[in-house]
């Protein structure tokens, strides 16, 4: 199958300092993809030089048309959902007004109360929420939200930071399986950034192993998984 | 007891306009951090327009809507071409820039309209209103009327409508708002555009009462600080709440404490933020500002 995203070249800094040196990686359409590695790898950096957040230089595709030049609000209605680490929820808005601003790019909002119940239906804790504050959410329930809202988008891309982050092991999971129902039965494309590599390689077709700014490994997740010298050495378990 | 009531009432008319300054100031403040020193000038300069517009004939609510519009577009344009280029420059940068404003467009119009002072009208009879043997200044009770009608207006706005909710999410969280697609500098544009037309609201107000003239603002923005401290910088309903309650502190204050009387009235305003800084920094109803270093 061919390739949703391509980066090519990827170079991103903060200020005077360089945190990616020219990484290059593809998403396959309708697969997981996953991008591996230590704290400070670089890998929440490599997303947000796609959406444009950072400053960067490189190439990048989205379904073959360069959008490296583009700015954030540009990418995002192209049909590219980010769901940033730390999760961005809006804190002070309502679950509902916050899923409503996924949508907010769309044109037709014909689908929206079905999008809203499909939505609820992923996470039924959400719709017992609708009218609460999305800051008075658990941590697990705000990663769903800002899940959530990424699908408002009806994306064809959705792209992870750190989903586990600071959850626990059962939700984790809990997580992880609704993402990948997501992928097989909408075909939504996902490029998933993971430091809990044991679970993002059993979810992913193909993964990527960042180490300051360079990819140094690639292939089918099942093979990095197997190996035993790369787990150890990069994957710590 | 008459007296009382009166003073409570149009207490509240001219805190409704300190409540609808105090609001532009805190739309603009929740959006960007800034506050905004011009916003009291771009009202006073709002109102010379409706005044031009009214010499050459038109009627008062014609000519009303018509300053709303220009006033809107002027706001929005003053964000994009001053504003936005200092975007991200240190707020004491910003700072100036508002406060250079405010000098700029006090000259413009006393150049342009000079600096005696000018009648301008009300669209109210002049004739008091009788309500169950209290009398009220008919000027008051329109104010009031208009200033929460708009007030309404706008809370419909920024509730119950898209636009409404994007422009909120962008002041409230701008990266993540770009993340689902909101263009926020558009969005931080709107917002000038709508304080502007709020302040455009409350000068034209405000106007009847105290006579239009370049500086006519300049007290009135103090108490819009004093509403918008009372009430909270972070609280758009607090703001206006708060130039509610300071409206009529300040009457009643006037009335009856002998020595204030109505020269030292801008004093108790100037010692209302004094105190509501000291003992609760955040306001009746902001938040304290709580910053991830």
């Amino acid at each position: 199958m061919g390739a949703i995203l391509e980066a090519d070249g990827l170079e991103a800094q903060y200020g005077w300092t360089r945190v990616l040196h020219g990484v290059r990686f593809a998403v396959e359409e309708k697969g997981i993809t996953a991008i591996l590695g230590a704290n400070g790898a670089g890998k929440t950096t490599t997303l947000r030089a796609v959406c444009g957040m950072v400053k960067r230089a490189g190439q990048v595709r989205f379904e073959g048309q360069r959008i490296d030049g583009k700015a954030t609000e540009e990418i995002v209605r192209r049909g590219i959902a980010h769901v940033p680490e730390g999760r961005g929820t809006f804190v002070q808005l309502t679950v509902e007004e916050n899923l409503r601003l996924g949508a907010y790019t769309r044109r037709e909002t014909g689908g929206l109360p079905r999008d809203f119940e499909r939505i609820y239906g992923y996470f039924p804790v959400l719709g017992e929420r609708r009218r609460q504050t999305a800051g008075t959410l658990s941590g697990g329930e705000q990663q769903m939200l800002a899940i959530a809202r990424g699908l408002m988008l009806r994306p064809r891309l959705l792209l992870l930071d750190e989903p586990s982050l600071g959850l626990a092991p059962l939700l984790v999971r809990e997580i992880f399986r609704i993402v990948q129902t997501i992928n097989r039965e909408e075909g939504v494309s996902v490029l998933l950034v993971e430091q809990n590599a044991a679970m993002a390689l059993e979810l992913a077709g193909q993964a990527y192993l960042l180490e300051t700014g360079r990819v140094v490994m690639t292939g089918p997740a099942a093979d990095l998984r197997r190996d035993d010298a790369i787990r150890r050495a990069y994957l710590g378990y | 007891m008459e007296v009382f009531v009166q003073q409570v009432v149009s207490g509240l008319a001219t805190g409704g306009i300190y409540g609808s300054l105090a609001l532009a100031l805190v739309m603009i403040y929740q959006a960007t951090d800034v506050v905004n020193f011009a916003q009291g000038e771009m009202a006073m300069f709002s109102t010379y327009l409706a005044w031009t517009m009214l010499n050459a004939g038109l009627s008062y609510w014609v000519a009303f809507v018509a300053t709303l519009a220009i006033a809107f577009v002027g706001g929005l344009l003053i964000q994009r071409l001053i504003i936005r280029p200092v975007e991200s420059a240190p707020i004491l940068t910003i700072v100036i820039v508002c406060v250079g404003l405010l000098v700029i467009l006090n000259s413009l119009a006393g150049w342009i309209y000079s600096y005696i002072q000018k009648p301008f009208p009300s669209p109210f009879p002049s004739t008091p209103i009788r309500i169950g043997g209290v009398v009220f200044g008919a000027h008051a009770l329109g104010a009031l009327a208009v200033t929460l009608l708009v007030l309404a207006v706008l809370y419909t706005f920024f509730r119950f409508t898209t636009l409404g909710l994007a422009m909120r999410a962008a002041a409230q969280n701008p990266a993540s708002s770009r993340l689902v697609g909101i263009r926020v500098g558009w969005m931080l544009a709107l917002g000038w555009g709508f304080a502007a037309l709020v302040g455009a609201v409350a000068g034209m107000m405000v106007a009847p009462v105290v006579f239009l003239d370049p500086n006519m603002m300049a007290g009135i923005l103090i108490y819009a600080f004093a509403s918008a401290t009372l009430g909270g910088f972070t609280s758009p309903g607090g703001a206006v709440l708060g130039g509610l309650i300071v409206g009529v502190i300040e009457n009643l204050v006037g009335t009856y404490v002998r020595f204030i009387g109505t020269e030292l009235k801008l004093t108790v305003a100037l010692a209302l933020i004094l105190v509501v800084l000291v003992v609760r920094p955040s306001g009746l109803f902001g938040r304290a500002a709580v910053h991830r270093v």
